[in-house]
């Protein structure tokens, strides 16, 4: 029997919404020990189907029919106590945010034993003794200091281990992951996923895994569904799936997405774009009168070159201090030390007045493309006030605005309307847009396609791969996948704790990378071994 | 964003009231015969008696009524206009902190400090004081008490919004930083203020009254605040000479709070007190 089977769930949403159903007529089944992944963009469902099992389902969104057949039961109509005691006990969750799942103001240990009071099992002594284990099960450091630790003393993958440590507490037949792994670094995504296939091994238990990711299906699913607004499109075993796709949309997801396929190399650049030497940036935070400052070497002594028309990729961790070497190179950020060279002039050390007339030479496509857009502007504003600020006259300023609407595939008619009324993906194209509209030597994209779902983000890496062949762009793209890096890229240049490690095209860097940390950097690339098999 | 506001019946119900109040104060010319200072009758006339003086009377056989209507004016007139000119101080003052910030900040918030130490009604009675008590030192006196929450609230505004991407954008189009102010961070902010705004002409019209109920009011203008300071010597005698201008009071603040509350639902649905999905 089946540890979990729906039978034509579907899930109506509030009158007023994109559509009636945010799933409709779905129904799969996980066996005891199988790892099953739902798999979709966002606004699939794929989250919804997870929350009504829970039963934590947002107000006006109700279930309309179907069951889900758990331990012989409907827990879909369950009456709300019953559904208490399961919750936790018998089916538990983890989140995608462990930061925001986490009570900040109590220790690990109190929240891993709340788990068994909730439930009334163990006395306190044994509460603490199981959370002890469960700590030391799920490969956290010290146990003995981590239960005594709050959640902001712990790194995002130690938060995470800590949520799992907690849904495992009374030892769940099925665990729901929702997007657990996509806030971490791949490194740790990687051994959060083996954390995962390990427990799965040893406890025996379900487990429904929601993910966009087919790297990290390709690593840890036995089972796959591919939803899509609401229905399943695609279903079977994840090798099948993976290398036999029958559905045109998973087609063309697989498709989207950013393999270890390296296109071909392109000659190397003589003349630099942007010239950066010995850049230098230190974070003091903290200093009252009773303690030490303490000081984050975000940037420490890097030297790089991106020539004119090159791409070159940066690529590191959270906390690398790729983001930041992007920002001093536009000047959002004024370093402490080391050069900014473009077409000649040093940014870094100019004036703010002088600064302003020379701000166009280097601009920067941001990465949420919901912030990076003031809502109370019109698009022709956005793209305009730059270009008349520079001198260029309004006529002339609005004339190449809507041309350049149109060259990134939004039409000129887009300009009088707001931010609103576009979608992330539209919204990174008048991003580019914006940046293009300056005329600038180069372009510094920071995580410009990190927010996008899958077969959005090829989309928009299309459009960059376009324009750089007919405007003949230098840019310096920042990104933490290494995937994503090497469909663009001309170089990479791979930075870990501030320090620049290897800088090389990207055919050296993923055939024949010289340090340890690139070489790890690779190895934890999610489905890099389907990857690469495909590739051959 | 309208449509929200609107089927907020709370919000209908101030709006409804709050046109009712302005549109007696706008025609109380023509409504009523004679002035609020006039002696139309014998003094301490009890409501509904005679025909022509629905209201009664009052201690020297003034027209309750008719002086209600011009208190409106008063009233709404002081709260409006005071409120203005606290937006005028605090808007500029804890934009200029939140966006400059450090000495510039550090400035703007002792000075606003110093204000905020004083209780307001305090502050108003010392103003008043030492002012001539016309309706212009009254509106600018209340003004003066009630600018500093508005700059706080601008201020952290500005702060959060100022750290948004679309700034950085507009920093590297070259645009200058007081017109980065001006035109990208002041018009993300203007919701809450519009909230704020609403809430406060309320509060300037309790404090309008209370000056005026301590006798601290324009001797020249008939405000609900003048009426009950002058009847509450005869309160048990008299009751509706207090109880007109109270009610007209509660029922004026009562409508602008049920907007300003409808207005923060409406511009903020997601911090909507009615946890709608």
């Amino acid at each position: 029997m089946s540890a979990l089977s729906i039978e034509h769930l579907s899930i109506g949403l509030p009158q007023g919404a994109d559509r009636a159903f945010a799933v409709e007529d779905i129904s799969f089944a996980i066996e005891k020990g199988e790892i099953l992944c739902v798999v979709g963009e966002s606004g699939s469902g794929k989250s919804m189907t997870a929350n009504a099992l829970m039963g934590l389902l947002p107000p006006g969104v109700t279930v309309k029919s179907g069951r889900a057949l758990f331990e012989a039961r409907d827990i879909l109509r369950l009456p709300e106590a019953e559904k208490q005691a399961l919750r936790g006990a018998r089916i538990a969750m983890i989140f995608q945010e462990p930061m925001t799942a986490l009570n900040p103001l109590m220790r690990i240990g109190e929240q891993i034993a709340e788990v068994f009071a909730a439930h009334d099992r163990f006395s306190q002594q044994e509460r603490r003794e199981k959370a002890l284990n469960l700590i030391r099960e799920v490969g956290l450091p010290d146990p003995e200091k981590i239960i005594r630790a709050y959640p902001f003393q712990l790194s995002g993958g130690q938060r995470q281990r800590a949520m799992i440590a907690m849904a495992l507490a009374l030892e769940p037949k099925l665990l729901i992951a929702d997007e657990p792994t996509t806030a971490l670094d791949v490194t740790t995504q990687a051994q959060i996923l083996k954390l995962i296939l390990d427990l799965r091994d040893k406890r025996g238990m379900a487990v429904m895994f929601i993910t966009h990711d087919f790297g990290v299906v390709a690593e840890i699913a036995d089972q796959v569904i591919v939803m899509r607004e609401g229905s399943v499109v695609e279903r079977g075993s994840a090798a099948s799936v993976l290398t036999d796709p029958q559905h045109d949309y998973t087609r063309r997801l697989l498709d989207a997405i950013p393999t270890g396929k390296l296109p071909p190399a392109r000659a190397p650049r003589e003349v630099p774009a942007l010239e950066i030497k010995g850049l230098r940036k230190v974070y003091r935070t903290g200093g009252g009168m009773f303690r030490p400052v303490r000081e984050v070497r975000a940037v420490d002594d890097v030297s790089l070159t991106v020539g004119r028309g090159e791409v070159l990729g940066l690529v590191g961790e959270s906390g690398s201090g790729k983001s930041t070497l992007g920002r001093t190179a536009v000047r959002l950020v004024t370093p402490d030390g080391g050069q900014v060279l473009v077409g000649g002039t040093d940014l870094a050390a100019l004036s703010e007045e002088e600064l302003r007339k020379q701000r166009h030479k280097v601009q920067m496509v941001f990465q949420d493309p919901y912030a990076s857009l003031n809502p109370r502007q019109r698009i022709m504003g956005a793209l305009t006030d730059g270009p008349i600020t520079k001198g260029v006259p309004k006529a002339q300023a609005q004339a190449r605005a809507r041309e350049l609407l149109d060259i990134v595939g939004l039409g000129a008619e887009a300009a009088s309307r707001f931010p609103h009324e576009f979608s992330g993906g539209q919204r990174q194209r008048i991003g580019i847009a914006r940046a293009l509209a300056m005329d600038p030597e180069l372009i510094i994209c920071d995580e410009a396609v990190s927010a996008l779902d899958v077969s959005i983000q090829a989309q928009v890496l299309d459009l960059l791969r376009d324009l750089r062949e007919r405007f003949d762009l230098s840019i310096l793209f920042i990104t933490h996948d290494l995937r994503v890096a090497a469909q663009l890229c001309d170089r990479i240049a791979v930075m870990q704790k501030g320090r620049l490690v290897e800088i090389g095209t990207v055919h050296d860097i993923f055939l024949r990378p010289q340090q340890d940390y690139t070489r790890q950097l690779l190895a934890a690339v999610p489905g890099a071994d389907w990857a690469k098999a495909g590739a051959a | 964003m309208w449509k929200r506001f609107s089927s907020n019946i709370g919000a209908m119900i101030g709006v409804v009231l709050l046109l009712a109040v302005i549109g007696i104060a706008l025609f109380a010319p023509l409504i009523f015969a004679h002035t609020p200072w006039q002696m139309v009758q014998r003094p301490f006339l009890t409501p509904f008696s005679m025909d022509g003086l629905p209201l009664g009377t009052d201690t020297l056989g003034r027209d309750v009524a008719s002086q209600l209507a011009y208190g409106a004016r008063v009233s709404l007139l002081v709260g409006l206009v005071s409120t203005l000119v606290a937006l005028l101080i605090g808007v500029p003052l804890g934009a200029l902190a939140g966006f400059y910030g450090n000495w510039v900040d550090e400035g703007a918030m002792r000075f606003t400090e110093f204000f905020q130490t004083i209780p307001n009604f305090a502050l108003a009675i010392v103003l008043v004081a030492i002012f001539e008590p016309t309706l212009a030192s009254i509106t600018i006196a209340i003004a003066i008490v009630s600018w500093p929450p508005v700059a706080r609230l601008v201020r952290a505004e500005v702060m959060s919004v100022r750290k948004r991407e679309f700034v950085d954008a507009a920093r590297l189009a070259g645009l200058s930083r007081p017109r980065i102010l001006l035109t990208q961070v002041l018009p993300n902010t203007v919701s809450p203020i519009i909230v704020m705004a609403s809430l406060m002409v309320a509060t300037a019209i309790l404090l309008e009254s209370s000056l005026s109920f301590l006798g601290l009011g324009d001797p020249n203008a008939m405000s609900w605040g003048y009426m009950i300071g002058a009847a509450r010597t005869v309160i048990r005698s008299a009751w509706w000479l207090s109880f007109f201008p109270g009610i007209a009071i509660v029922i004026t603040v009562l409508a602008l709070n049920l907007i300003g509350e409808g207005l923060n639902d409406a511009l903020n649905p997601h911090l909507s007190r009615r946890g709608k999905a």
